[in-house]
């Protein structure tokens, strides 16, 4: 009895040793196509994989913005609509008090508002709006935050190029942060 | 057709002669109430059939124990609303209490309708029915679920009075689904893999990075909530469930997971769910819940009423392991007496905490401490303060404080 106890131990020991390798394939699922990838696969990553072909200009991304952003996000994205986000302005805030985070003064790569306002933009009709519709209203947002010049033609070459103003402000969680977060006796 | 045989309503019909057998006799006398010595009418009649309702709901004479929006939103879909706290008792939420979040509002999807994806670094593009994820292999484990925004309100001066409000973001349930590490050896993870992008089907199309160290832990794709279905709040019909860590990574309504070498730093990752600092840098990737706890008996609406006995009652919980140990004040941390931790107590789990207490009429400051088993305690506002300043959106672990007066009526004491 107890030698097969010990058995048991040893064999599950391995088992739980072996890990995540070591698993068995269930064969459950099925294989999924490139087309089928294709329809869902949109996100965009700072080093610009994912960004789709198409442009945009300062130009149509400010009439776009004012049909389709602006009810919520305030002509030229300044003076928002209560409890929604302003999306330009800011700079110097962010070690004051009330500091105004915004595309311009916070987000750290201009390819997050690409993904973003891809994904879940405008807010009453997400996924409507074409590459090309995208890139512009990056471009205006940018624009309006003094980051590219108004004759910007924005492609995926230009997008992943640009450096925003904050792209240094983030910093590893740095928790425990206070002395007063960690126990050193009588912790149990 | 299933009937109700209430006395009263038979009598009350006239249609007592036709039922052969029934006394008159307590029909004819004033039903003076249910206290002693009157017998309660319920014990004169019978109840209400069965299935009514099909799904039971809770008495009428709980119908205030409610989530509530804190303060209304610019729109009901991007908002949220807080489980009540002071009515709930043990460590499971129900769960039409649990805490909702949504960014886009709850879509409804028929789970015949829905697909998981599984694509990038893995060795084979993987599509799943719900069928499909449900013959997997399972494991049920209860964990806490905060949003990391809860308590948010308590780096300034909140003014609200209700722990539902101050620490409702916040509920706990037994989840059963598949471990990720289960869906990852389906498909076969190539050896660059390092994060995961995790995305819901949902209007906001919800997206955050997850390291690939916490997918092989403890990560799980759930499906059930407390021995049913995901609730359509809670990612109907299937969500990502990442215990310990903030709320917002749970993705619901999962539909996509895509295998990277590096996170992909979405939005919720950078404008959002980064913790900005006094000298204006910010923490990013600070995903675990730090041990935490709150006072939920007396509250707001329900307190001491006269001197006697009573039971100070509360939560704690930690994302990075299980509680050890809470300590309770009723001198505004002056001097400092240790709770007993009701059973079961749990990883990553809310464990309730008692202490017997005799009121003397007196004015109090209850506040309460948790440690946990990583060495991890809860500070108090002022360090928290002192260390990050009072910008930062997530993750306050501080010290609550609530005042009780001498009419037992419970105020926030850092307002």
């Amino acid at each position: 009895m107890r030698a097969r106890n010990v058995a048991a131990a040893i064999a599950l020991s391995f088992l739980s040793g072996s890990g995540f390798a070591e698993q068995a394939r269930l064969g459950i699922g099925t294989p999924a196509t490139s087309e089928q990838i294709h329809g869902w696969d949109i996100d965009v990553r700072p080093d610009g994989a994912g960004l789709p072909p198409g442009q945009g200009t300062v130009a149509q991304g400010e009439k776009i913005f004012a049909e389709q952003c602006a009810a919520c996000h305030g002509e030229k994205g300044q003076n928002p609509a209560k409890g929604f986000d302003r999306l330009v302005g800011g700079k110097g805030t962010l070690a004051t008090p009330k500091p105004v985070q915004t595309v311009g003064s916070y987000w750290p790569y201009a390819t997050t508002v690409f993904d973003y306002v891809r994904r879940a933009m405008p807010f009453p009709a997400p996924q409507s709006l074409t590459s090309d519709e995208v890139y512009s209203v990056v471009a205006y947002l940018l624009y309006l935050n003094d980051i590219v010049p108004r004759e910007t033609l924005m492609n995926a070459q230009e997008l992943k190029k640009v450096k925003m103003p904050n792209a240094d402000g983030f910093i590893p969680d740095g928790r425990p942060d206070t002395p007063d977060l960690t126990c050193k006796a009588g912790c149990n | 057709m299933a009937m109700a045989l209430s006395r009263r309503r038979v009598l009350a019909s006239g249609a007592a002669l036709a039922v052969g057998g029934v006394s008159s006799r307590q029909s004819g006398e004033a039903r003076a109430g249910s206290f002693p010595p009157d017998v309660p009418d319920s014990m004169h009649e019978q109840g209400h059939s069965v299935l009514s309702p099909a799904y039971g709901l809770p008495s009428k004479f709980e119908k205030d124990v409610v989530r509530r929006i804190r303060e209304p939103r610019a729109t009901d879909t991007e908002s949220f609303s807080v489980t009540p706290l002071q009515n709930l008792h043990g460590i499971i939420t129900p769960n039409g209490l649990h805490f909702e979040r949504h960014h886009a509002g709850v879509p409804e999807i028929a789970p015949d309708q829905h697909r998981l994806l599984i694509h990038g670094l893995v060795e084979r593009l993987l599509l799943f029915t719900m069928d499909d994820i449900t013959r997997f292999p399972s494991v049920s484990r209860i964990h806490f679920l905060e949003c990391s925004g809860n308590s948010s309100t308590e780096w300034k001066k909140s003014g609200y009075h209700s722990v539902q409000r101050t620490h409702g973001l916040l509920s706990c349930c037994e989840w059963t689904g598949v471990p990720l590490s289960t869906i990852l050896v389906e498909a076969g993870l190539k050896p660059e893999a390092k994060w995961i992008l995790a995305e819901g089907a949902d209007g906001a199309a919800m997206t955050r990075s997850v390291p690939i160290e916490k997918a092989l832990d403890d990560a799980m794709i759930v499906y059930a909530q407390n021995g049913e279905m995901l609730r359509p709040e809670q990612g109907y019909p299937v969500r990502l469930f990442l215990p310990g860590f903030e709320g917002n990574m749970s993705v619901k309504w999962l539909h996509r997971l895509k295998v990277g070498d590096r996170p992909w730093y979405t939005r919720e990752e950078t404008s959002r769910y980064t913790n900005l600092l006094a000298n204006g840098k910010a923490y990013q990737f600070a995903f675990a819940m730090d041990v935490k706890s709150v006072v939920t008996f007396p509250n707001a609406d329900r307190s001491f009423k006269a001197p006697g006995f009573y039971e100070i009652s509360g939560i704690a919980w930690s994302g990075r392991g299980h509680i050890t140990r809470v300590d309770v004040s009723v001198d505004g941390g002056a001097s400092w007496q240790r709770a007993s931790l009701q059973d079961p107590v749990l990883d990553k789990c809310l464990t309730r905490f008692r202490l017997p207490f005799d009121w003397q009429g007196q004015p109090l400051e209850i506040q309460s401490k948790a440690y946990d088993n990583q060495d991890w305690m809860q500070p108090a506002r002022s360090s928290l303060i002192a260390a990050r300043g009072t910008n930062p959106r997530y993750h306050f672990n501080a010290i609550q404080g609530w005042k009780v007066a001498a009419d037992g009526g419970v105020t926030n004491a850092s307002t």
